[in-house]
């Protein structure tokens, strides 16, 4: 023990190698040792982040889930109200632009500058065709009156259109459908933010890459925007069949 | 009574001239800087000043409560007052508090590290700490409000015609500057150790630190949507809350209290942590059962996310779903026991010195014990039923909290200022400010107990004449209190001039931050250190200095 102990414990720490010594690349901050440990450092807290993300989500997927058990026949009818091929169409923009945003990131590491910032160009793109959708639906809420608050109405619910296949629900279990879009509006109210918010930083990075800057090796930046775009997408990817698809078999 | 202060020579003894506080001038190096150091200095002031602002109002409280009549001031004003007491003091204070300024000055540069592994995020959570700070301002000079920290809905979204959706937002940026100061750390401590620094090497303040940053990383973002929620349902009217559209305020009670039971472990963890460091410095011994202590942090994380129902007993869970919360609960009193009985052994035949730190050591594991003794009584299903929403509760998490993460707080503080500052804090007066603390301490919330037991309710403004005498008596007490929190703030001050050089190790301390300057260079080290050791390995320590002083002799 007492032997072990003398050999593991020298009295003053070692000198390490300087990091002085070789050479850096410009992007590596100078407080990480190696450009690995700085890159293994930027990924691992951007899936941190994603991770608060979910629970934040989760949150609402969770309300989401008690009150579509308690109030099923609600958030059907209400369901059926939305535009069903919207949101398809609006699925299809979003995979698309996490394609696009992959070549991004797929172009960043093959250093090419013309191909990243067209996939940014396109990834911005259908990142607005998305946004414009989503206004068309919500102006369609609101000129329903279905946006919970005061001008809320459920005639729709209680008097189906004679047209439709909708099922006619009690005035009780029709005032629940305000649960539903008061959860459709939150859920795509917040996923529309995160777009909105990754647009903004998506025109950020297409000005940076104008320089040049992600295409030297230097692709930290574009790897993780492509992690948080891929998340807002899988977020919608369960947005999607939730809201819109509750009862189509 | 011995000691073990080393100090340099104090004729000849200067600062060091290059350090983080003199690297650069101006208020803009300071308020643009991404050093950790002088970001957890920033952190120590805008902390200490909403410190003292809850204080005030919990000193207003006090004051209405002399008396039995609510005559100080109007019951709506009142409520306001506690309201801002429990925002400020969990918010702004309690939560950040030893994280923000000690976990960002000493995790780094335990592990080795040069700055935390995002300095500029680390800055940027200061910022969103100021914004949110100054939406509860705001909402004061708007005329503030009066929901009781816990936005309760319905209270909250319906019959309240104060600012909540202001204070919500203060709230949810506050949420935010704590997820990024958690991810910080935990990606810091996975990457940025120096060699040699394995995960049973870590200090015990970094391993309570990770654990509290995987409760903020986790925990926050469900409070900040459900702080989200009751918003937009007070602005734009959506129902999720809102029992008139359907929906359950269970729900939001649900939502909120998933962050915010585990919220109290995000505040006493960091504060366990600094208790492992002191106890061992001032013992002379390695911490007793280290592995054990290490693994008790992240078990408190763990358990602390399912224990939230404990909170709706009385608000309509189902009597099953009470009785398996309330077992859940008491199992977080093991891994909490660990941790006192492992600091019992390691000061047992330990040599034992009384310097400051020390003392307010003592204090709070006599206070935190008997604040999580009787934690186990509220979470018995039976006894909450009986003692909930009564004095007793808020006794209890006094104790905690103020006996608890306060007394930690200043431990820690007081430990670790020569570090910060390069010189000592005036040994004396310290300890005299300490022993006012415990003795103001006591004798606020011990009366709480006996009043809450008797069936005082809590959040009321007035109260039958039979519980005036030990009202008086925690009146009292919280005036000893608040002279006992004022000393350090002269002192501390005065010592940045007139305190004694500490020298790199005043207290001949095993841990990496010992071993470099005090006041410390802006990279910390000069060479990155390679760790041989593990931490608190005080009889190598001591045997070194014997063969140093043979040497000598």
């Amino acid at each position: 023990m007492s032997i072990a102990s003398t050999i593991t414990h020298p009295p003053e720490p070692e000198i390490h190698p300087s990091h002085d010594v070789h050479e850096h690349p410009f992007y590596q901050k100078h407080h990480f040792e190696t450009a690995e440990q700085q890159r293994e450092a930027a990924s691992f807290g951007m899936w941190l982040f994603l991770l608060t993300e979910i629970m934040f989500f989760g949150g609402l997927f969770f309300a989401y889930l008690l009150y579509r058990n308690w109030y099923y026949e609600a958030f059907v009818s209400a369901s059926n109200s939305l535009n069903m091929p919207l949101g398809l169409i609006n699925t299809i923009v979003l995979i698309s632009s996490s394609f696009t945003m992959a070549m991004g990131v797929w172009s960043a590491e093959i250093r090419n500058k013309k191909y990243l910032q067209i996939s940014l160009i396109a990834t911005i793109v259908l990142g607005f065709v998305f946004l414009g959708i989503k206004t068309v639906e919500y102006h369609d809420k609101f000129v329903e009156h279905h946006v919970p608050g005061a001008s809320f109405d459920i005639k729709d619910f209680v008097n189906p259109p004679k047209d439709s296949l909708e099922k006619p629900l009690t005035v009780d279990m029709a005032n629940k459908t305000q649960i539903y879009f008061s959860l459709y509006f939150a859920m795509t109210g917040v996923h529309a933010l995160h777009m909105i918010i990754g647009i903004a930083i998506l025109f950020v990075l297409l000005w940076k890459a104008r320089t040049g800057l992600y295409t030297t090796g230097y692709v930290q930046p574009i790897e993780n925007f492509g992690l948080y775009w891929h998340f807002v997408d899988i977020v919608w990817i369960f947005l999607f069949p939730f809201l819109y698809l509750i009862n189509r078999h | 009574m011995s000691t073990i202060v080393s100090l340099p020579d104090q004729s000849t003894a200067t600062l060091p001239k290059k350090n983080y506080i003199n690297a650069e001038h101006g208020l803009l190096s300071w308020l643009l800087t991404a050093d950790h150091k002088r970001i957890a200095l920033l952190y120590m002031f805008s902390i200490t000043f909403f410190f003292f602002i809850g204080g005030f109002f919990a000193g207003m409280v006090r004051l209405e409560l002399l008396t039995p009549a609510g005559d100080l001031m109007a019951a709506d004003t009142y409520n306001k007052m506690f309201t801002m007491h429990g925002i400020v003091m969990i918010f702004l204070f309690l939560v950040p508090s030893v994280p923000a300024t000690l976990g960002n000055f000493f995790l780094p540069i335990m592990i080795g590290a040069k700055d935390l592994a995002f300095p500029k995020i680390n800055l940027l959570s200061w910022y969103l700490y100021m914004a949110a700070g100054i939406f509860v301002i705001t909402t004061l000079v708007l005329g503030g409000v009066d929901t009781g920290w816990t936005f309760t809905t319905p209270l909250s979204t319906h019959y309240l015609n104060t600012h909540v959706a202001t204070t919500a937002t203060g709230i949810f940026i506050a949420g935010f500057s704590s997820i990024f100061t958690g991810l910080n750390f935990i990606v810091t401590v996975h990457r940025m150790r120096a060699p040699g620094m394995t995960w049973f090497r870590l200090p015990l303040f970094v391993w309570s630190n990770y654990a509290a940053s995987v409760l903020m990383v986790l925990g926050t973002p469900v409070l900040a949507i459900a702080i989200v929620l009751v918003a937009l349902e007070r602005t734009i009217g959506i129902g999720v809350f809102d029992p008139t559209k359907g929906g359950d305020p269970l729900l939001f009670q649900h939502l909120f209290w998933f962050y915010s039971h585990p919220a109290v472990y995000i505040m006493i963890l960091p504060g366990f942590g600094v208790i492992s460091e002191v106890v061992s410095t001032f013992t002379r011994k390695r911490v007793f059962g280290y592995t054990a202590v290490a693994f008790s942090s992240v078990a408190i994380a763990v358990f602390g996310f399912f224990v939230w129902a404990h909170h709706m007993f009385i608000m309509g869970v189902s009597n099953y779903s009470a009785l398996v919360f309330s077992l859940l609960t008491m199992l977080v009193a093991v891994p909490s026991a660990i941790k006192i009985f492992n600091w019992a052994f390691t000061m047992q035949k330990g040599s034992i010195t009384f310097e400051t730190p020390m003392l307010y050591v003592f204090g709070f594991i006599g206070l935190f014990t008997i604040g999580g003794l009787t934690g186990v009584f509220l979470g018995s299903l039976g006894m909450d039923v009986m003692l909930t929403e009564t004095y007793f509760v808020v006794a209890h998490f006094h104790f905690v909290m103020v006996g608890g993460m306060l007394m930690a707080f200043l431990a820690g503080i007081h430990f670790w200022w020569p570090k910060m500052t390069g010189r000592m804090y005036p040994e004396g007066v310290s300890k005299f400010a300490a022993v006012v603390t415990f003795i103001g301490f006591i004798l606020t919330f011990f009366p709480q107990f006996v009043v809450g037991y008797l069936g005082m309710p809590r959040r009321y403004a007035a109260y039958p004449p039979e519980y005036q005498v030990l009202n008086v008596l925690s009146t009292a007490g919280a005036t000893v209190l608040g002279v006992g929190y004022m000393l350090p703030l002269f002192y501390l001050a005065w010592s940045l001039k007139y305190g004694a050089i500490a020298g790199s190790n005043p207290w001949q301390a095993t841990g990496l931050e010992w071993q470099i300057q005090s006041p410390p260079l802006t990279e910390n080290f000069t060479e990155t250190p390679i760790v041989t050791q593990e931490a608190y390995d005080y009889e190598w320590l001591a045997k070194k200095q014997e063969r140093e002083l043979q040497h000598v002799g």
